[in-house]
């Protein structure tokens, strides 16, 4: 089978027909649990909203199980493996390792997905997506993620045989782009994250048959967390590639420094896996230098590349439009900015989000004796909902409006509601967040059928405000659903029914990428950009506000030593 | 030229950074470090700090342990499940189980006086959620952590689980009293 390649006549990129292939395959499955998760959340938040309380116990657990495992593996790995045959074969303008492999392994990923989802419906696997033992799942509901993770790792080695090729075969000079730099920190972080899983994974299975007798509760936590924060980690390093990218794309921003970038990218190799800890620390079992030492990410040093990532995207921005002449006082390049292209206005709702709610709740939470005010409380899932959904997920979100007329070469259709979607979805979701987090500060649980207690004998009543709060949740939870379903249709009846667009040149060579000779003498010196850095220091300051006023929280509670 | 194409300078490592980007890394650095202090220095300076003292256990051996004290210091008996309510004296050893579906068994405590807590489970992992302290910890089976508590307030207080521990998870909450 020749290898052809086709020149996508609105982008310029040059796409290996078979990867193209590949990329719509894991689009269209990511987009198809986000559909079955979606539809899960509806009935979570439906129960969880205490004056609509709709699903019994039994069916609102199992929601909730399938709800966690199709948003935060099957949705956002299927779309994450989009994203590195992307950042390998496209930006490199190199053809596809192994291309008959990777479709092998893309279906055993997808009968992965459905086997663990059947599990699921079937109504015995409601283990929530932790699965923790002692309680047990069916053996399917465990042997699924194993295909799923076996297909993904397969897929990450891939993606290295594919800049292994790009560099053999000369498709590029000098360094790999900063994209797919970011997506080699994701790729490595995958399979240090597939590992944890097999390790784990692959006893409770056995178990699950019967042919190991017992799994130990708190050994399970230690290890599977080295997958289940691990895998949260990929789509950090994949959605701050994503945020570059569309700076880039809209903007033809160029990164502010690449050593920079790239070293911040370095951090979270050697760091962010740490973090697995932040798990851990209300356990008994672990001393306390374990923990500080694990939960800081050593020192924080993977928060100090986060934070790096968050002042250099839009720096790089900034930079740009200044170049271009919006240069009026400290923030003329943002209000400027094309608040209309959903491709930008996703991303930049989710940066300021991720970094506001997501970056600020983490680092507080993970903080050792601060986590005992938040562990296990609804704070935990309004912490990841600002992390996972308006950082991960929304910037996915942004980058596929640019991909569909780009790889699946037809027009968006509803371009009206395009515009408002990012601010209906992501801005509903800030609201969530918020008020999941101050649910969780008054203590109200997670994965909790009834905050009432129907049936407990000694029922605890939570404060007015907590119950505010839930049905501020359920409001808001719905509205970013309505935000959700209408990008999910928007997407597939583009896919379907949208202006078929013009194919492109089909090649049966490449191009290799040539760069523009360098500006002699050194490019010009870059514009200043003093208003991401009011930006940044103004995220700072609510910061430090916030982190030290929970330490005063904690100070007035029960002595504990 | 951009984030997608390889850097235009291949030199791109000689590049010299921008000030105000150096002064946002060196910003950042510095909070990193101190928020990196502040575990450190709660543990010095702070009152509340998870004692990590843990020893393995089996379920029979935490039972019988925790039944000793209950049979020791019962006063009283509440609710119609008849759960012992436990007076034990300041800077005793108090065993509070948890089990499908409940805390057991009630303490009264009394305040400013410290006592020394063992958690363990006799089944699923469960999460004492100490309401409204808002204090959390993990509960696991095989377990038997130690941490030595003092409440600060009297009052009524409701230990909520809060790891998912099957159907009737709703209905586990268990109390201490504080007087």
């Amino acid at each position: 089978m020749a290898t052809t390649y086709r020149i996508c006549p609105r982008s310029g990129l040059q796409f290996d027909t078979e990867a193209e292939k590949l990329m719509r395959f894991h689009a269209v499955a990511g987009v198809l649990s986000l559909l079955v998760g979606g539809i899960m959340a509806l009935g979570v938040i439906l129960t969880r909203w205490p004056a609509v309380h709709l699903l019994s116990a039994d069916t609102f657990y199992m929601v909730l199980t399938a709800h966690g495992i199709d948003m935060l593996i099957f949705w956002i790995i299927f779309f994450e493996m989009a994203v590195l045959i992307f950042a390998s074969s496209t930006l490199l303008h190199c053809r596809l390792a192994t291309p008959k492999l990777a479709w092998a392994a893309s279906i055993l990923m997808a009968i992965g997905a459905i086997m663990t989802n059947v599990a699921i419906f079937q109504g015995e696997s409601s283990v929530m997506f932790t699965s923790y033992v002692p309680m047990q799942a069916k053996w399917h509901f465990y042997l699924g993620l194993i295909l799923f993770a076996v297909g993904a790792l397969i897929i990450c080695f891939i993606f290295l045989g594919t800049l292994v090729i790009a560099k053999a075969e000369k498709t590029y000079e000098g360094s790999i782009p900063l994209v797919t730099f970011g997506a080699l920190t994701a790729c490595i972080i995958a399979i240090f994250t597939i590992a944890g899983g097999a390790i784990i994974l692959i006893p409770t299975l056995l178990w699950s048959l019967g042919y190991i007798r017992e799994i130990d509760s708190l050994m399970y936590r230690v290890v599977w967390w080295a997958m289940g924060h691990s895998s949260q980690q990929i789509n950090v390093s994949a959605h701050v590639a994503i945020w570059y990218a569309i700076a880039a794309i809209v903007f033809g921003a160029k990164p502010m420094s690449e050593k920079v970038s790239r070293s911040a990218y370095f951090l979270y190799i050697l760091f962010l896996q740490l973090a697995c800890a932040h798990h851990l620390l209300s356990d008994p079992g672990m001393g306390s230098e374990w923990k500080v030492v694990n939960t800081s990410y050593f020192m924080y040093f993977a928060v100090l590349a986060s934070m790096i990532h968050g002042m250099t995207v839009p720096g790089a921005i900034e930079q740009a439009q200044r170049l271009k002449g919006y240069n009026k006082g400290l923030f003329e390049w943002l209000r400027k900015a094309p608040w209309g292209n959903p491709a930008f206005s996703s991303m930049f709702l989710s940066l300021i989000g991720f970094g506001f709610l997501g970056g600020i709740s983490g680092v507080m939470m993970g903080a050792e004796q601060l986590n005992m005010l938040i562990h296990n409380t609804i704070y935990v899932p309004g912490h990841f909902h600002a992390t996972v959904v308006i950082g991960t997920t929304l910037a996915f979100m942004g980058l596929t409006y640019f991909l569909v007329p780009v790889l699946f070469k037809r027009e968006v259709l509803f371009p009206g509601f395009a515009k408002i979607q990012p601010y209906l979805f992501g801005l509903a979701m800030y609201v969530v967040a918020l008020v999941m987090m101050g649910a969780g500060t008054l203590g109200v649980s997670r994965r909790h059928w009834d905050m009432a207690f129907a049936g407990a004998p000694m029922a605890y009543e939570w404060p007015g405000a907590a119950y505010l709060m839930m049905g501020l949740t359920g409001i808001f939870s719905c509205i970013a659903i309505v935000g959700g379903a209408g990008w999910i249709l928007q997407i597939v009846l583009s896919i379907l029914f949208g202006k078929k667009l013009e194919e492109g040149e089909t090649r049966s060579t490449p191009i290799p990428l040539t760069l523009p000779a360098p500006t002699p003498g050194g490019a010009a010196h870059p514009p200043a950009t003093p208003g991401t850095l009011v930006l940044a220091l103004i995220f700072l300051t609510a910061f430090i506000l916030y982190y030290f006023v929970n330490w005063k929280y904690l100070s007035s509670l029960w002595g504990l030593a | 030229m951009s984030a997608i194409l390889p850097p235009a300078d291949r030199i791109w490592w000689k590049h010299p950074i921008d000030k105000l980007e150096y002064t946002w890394i060196a910003i950042a650095l510095i909070w990193s470090l101190t928020m990196f202090v502040m575990m450190i220095w709660w543990h010095i300076y702070g009152n509340q700090n998870l004692a990590n003292e843990t020893y393995k256990t089996t379920k029979e051996m935490y039972a019988a342990k925790t039944q000793a004290v209950v049979d020791k210091y019962t006063v009283r008996t509440e609710t119609d499940k008849q759960i012992p309510v436990v007076k034990p004296p300041a800077g005793s050893d108090i065993y509070l189980i948890g089990r499908l579906w409940d805390w057991w068994p009630i303490y009264e405590l009394e305040k400013d006086k410290t006592y020394k807590l063992h958690l363990s489970a006799m089944d699923y992992m469960h999460g004492f959620s100490l309401q409204p302290q808002n204090i959390n910890i993990q509960v696991h089976p095989n377990y038997d952590h130690v941490i030595k508590i003092t409440p600060n307030q009297a009052g009524t207080y409701s230990i909520v689980c809060n790891e998912y521990c099957g159907i009737g998870h709703h209905t586990m909450v268990g109390r201490i009293y504080v007087k």
